[in-house]
């Protein structure tokens, strides 16, 4: 079946259940990010405008500092993790503030899950959530196959760099930084980098850099193992095989264990750290089947009476 | 000929698995020391570029710092910048160009506090101490008071004035009969702020804050200064008596 350009998965969903609650999490999402790097604008926008008006000022700070290491309302310091891991292998024990710092995001990340700094934070996300959905738009297919183990390979080799050069080695190229200090402070040639990554995804391979490459996510995903928020496939009964879970996914094997699960057993939560927690399968399906739920909540509901869906033939994920 | 190919699905499984796995790992291997050798490269900070007060040794920084910007973020005279991809020394990294902003030496120095790591070290809390690089007369063919002129701007303008640069006098040969006033920067006091160096009415400063391992030289270690050391323990053996010394003939 060719669905080249023509295939939109959530339209089902868009039919069936209402535009906008098809697309909750997706808008949630986008307003978390844009949010984030809105609370670090407030600063530096702040001090331009009242400096316009010649006023002594220092601002109107609610965070201070990038996504490395921030501190917000003058007294929280919230620290990146896999950094903080980098600076102690190149040989450095980190102060107080910045211990405290990593502390407070590993729990956050322990009980929200992992990834959810992929989907609801990190700036690279819409990044490469843009260059899907163009890709998805032009029709675009092939390109590099890589593993999804890759990104474990290259966390390692930037630790081992870093231990090697005594320095914080991914940080040199670390498009997450590189972007968010872009917007925070300005920049020029850090927008290749991004483009980069842009291109990359757009061209190169589907979801090529957050699902197979990039480090950072592969080691929120090491916190993700015990988290506590989980997006769970409760009424797998009513899965009509539209696939557009997987279409929408970017991390689409950790879906299909749980949604056809019922025949082997395995019960209906997502246990894989490499779930974003993004809730786009929530969004666009139809009957909808998964919802966010904990991890201890492994159980699944009856097919619903009123469930109209009847099953269609599985179809080819785009 | 037999074919020797495994049939059994298992097997060619585990081959693919050994084949891919081992791809990977020399693909992040090569990614890997890519890494290395990029940051080597790209660690090399340019001679104009100063690390904040208090900042470790240069290797021990590029090891704590984190690139947050905290420290720009808190300098009230925006002197401190975050240097871009493929700017100036490691990327993220703060620093700062003295002919453009030179540091204030804050009283309070709140960039160091800032620093959520320890890249800026907390141990400094007096400005004076700081040692961001050390300004050096570099051009004695352009500094104008080598020419004879009036000019000690950056004597002026310096902190620590006195202390970190003082005036010397010396004889005007050309004339023979003025005097020359050559600023002299003495190690002990300069804190490295750039102040002098964003003074100096030259079009190029004539004195320029360099890193401390670019403008100081090491004595050998085994050297001893026979009058410091005289100073500092008196004579090596006491009760030496000093016999008149004998001169040659000639002299006498
Ligand atoms: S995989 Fe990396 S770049 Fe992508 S969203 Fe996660 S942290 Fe950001
Ligand atoms: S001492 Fe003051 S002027 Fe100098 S870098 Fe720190 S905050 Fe800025
Ligand atoms: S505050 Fe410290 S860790 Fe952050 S950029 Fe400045 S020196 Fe680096
Ligand atoms: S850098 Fe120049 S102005 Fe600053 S303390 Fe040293 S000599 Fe004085
Ligand atoms: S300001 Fe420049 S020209 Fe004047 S004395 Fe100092 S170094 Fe020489």
């Amino acid at each position: 079946m060719n669905t080249k350009g023509t295939y939109k998965p959530g339209a089902n969903a868009v039919a069936q259940n209402g535009w906008l609650a098809a697309n909750k999490w997706l808008i949630a999402r986008r307003l978390a990010q844009f949010g984030f790097i809105g609370l670090f604008l407030i600063g530096p926008i702040s001090l331009w405008v009242l400096n316009l008006q010649d006023q002594p000022t220092k601002g109107i700070w609610i965070v201070k500092g990038t996504l490395a290491s921030s501190i917000t309302l003058d007294f929280l310091p919230l620290t990146d993790p896999f950094i903080a891991l980098q600076t102690f292998v190149a040989g450095h024990i980190l102060e107080s503030t910045a211990l405290t710092g990593v502390a407070i995001v590993v729990a956050a990340y322990a009980l929200l899950g992992g990834r959810t700094y992929c989907s609801w934070v990190c700036p690279i996300n819409v990044v490469t959530d843009t260059a899907h959905w163009l890709r998805q738009k032009l029709g675009l297919e092939g390109g590099a196959k890589h593993s999804r183990k890759s990104r474990y390979w290259i966390m390692t080799a930037a630790l081992a760099a870093s231990a090697v050069t005594g320095s914080v080695a991914w940080e040199l190229i670390n498009p997450i930084t590189i972007l968010s200090r872009g917007i925070l402070f300005g920049a020029g040639f850090a927008w290749f980098i991004v483009l980069a990554v842009f291109l990359y995804d757009l061209f190169a391979a589907r979801r090529g850099w957050c699902s197979h490459l990039c480090p950072v996510g592969a080691f929120y995903s090491l916190i993700g193992h015990v988290a506590l928020l989980r997006v769970s496939a409760v009424k797998r009964a009513d899965c009509n095989n539209c696939m557009d879970c997987f279409a929408v996914c970017p991390e689409a094997h950790v879906i299909s264990p749980v949604l056809r699960g019922a025949e082997t057993g395995t019960g209906p939560l997502i246990l894989s750290p490499n779930c974003t927690n993004c809730g786009r399968c929530i969004d666009v399906c139809a009957p909808d089947v998964f919802k966010f739920t904990t991890r201890f909540n492994n159980t699944t509901t009856e097919r619903s009476e009123t469930s109209c869906n009847t099953p269609q033939a599985p179809r080819e994920a785009a | 000929m037999t074919d020797t190919r495994p049939t059994h699905a298992k097997g060619v499984n585990r081959r693919k698995f050994l084949a891919d796995t081992t791809r990977i790992a020399c693909g992040a291997c090569v990614a890997g020391i890519g890494l290395g050798l990029y940051s080597k490269q790209a660690q090399s900070l340019p001679a104009n570029a100063l690390r904040p007060p208090g900042a470790l040794p240069e290797e021990e920084f590029l090891a704590a710092c984190v690139r947050c910007g905290l420290c720009v973020r808190d300098c009230p005279y925006n002197t401190l910048k975050l240097s871009e991809f493929n700017g100036a020394g490691a990327t993220g990294t703060p620093y700062f160009v003295a002919r453009d902003v030179p540091c204030e030496m804050c009283e309070d120095i709140p960039c160091v506090p800032a620093c959520p790591t320890g890249a800026l070290d907390p141990k400094l809390t007096r400005i004076d101490d700081a040692r961001m690089g050390l300004a050096v007369l570099v051009d004695q063919e352009t500094c104008i008071a080598f020419q004879g002129l009036r000019c000690e701007v950056c004597y002026r303008v310096c902190p620590a004035l006195d202390k970190a640069i003082s005036l010397e006098r010396s004889a005007n040969i050309r004339t023979g009969k003025h005097a020359l006033f050559i600023p002299v920067v003495h190690s002990d006091f300069c804190t490295g702020c750039g102040k002098c160096e964003r003074a100096c009415i030259l079009e190029d400063a004539a004195i320029k804050v360099i890193p401390l391992q670019l403008a100081k030289g090491q004595l050998g270690t085994h050297y001893r200064l026979g009058w410091k050391e005289k100073e500092q323990h008196g004579l090596a053996v006491e009760g030496i008596i000093d016999l008149p010394d004998r001169m040659p003939e000639a002299v006498q």
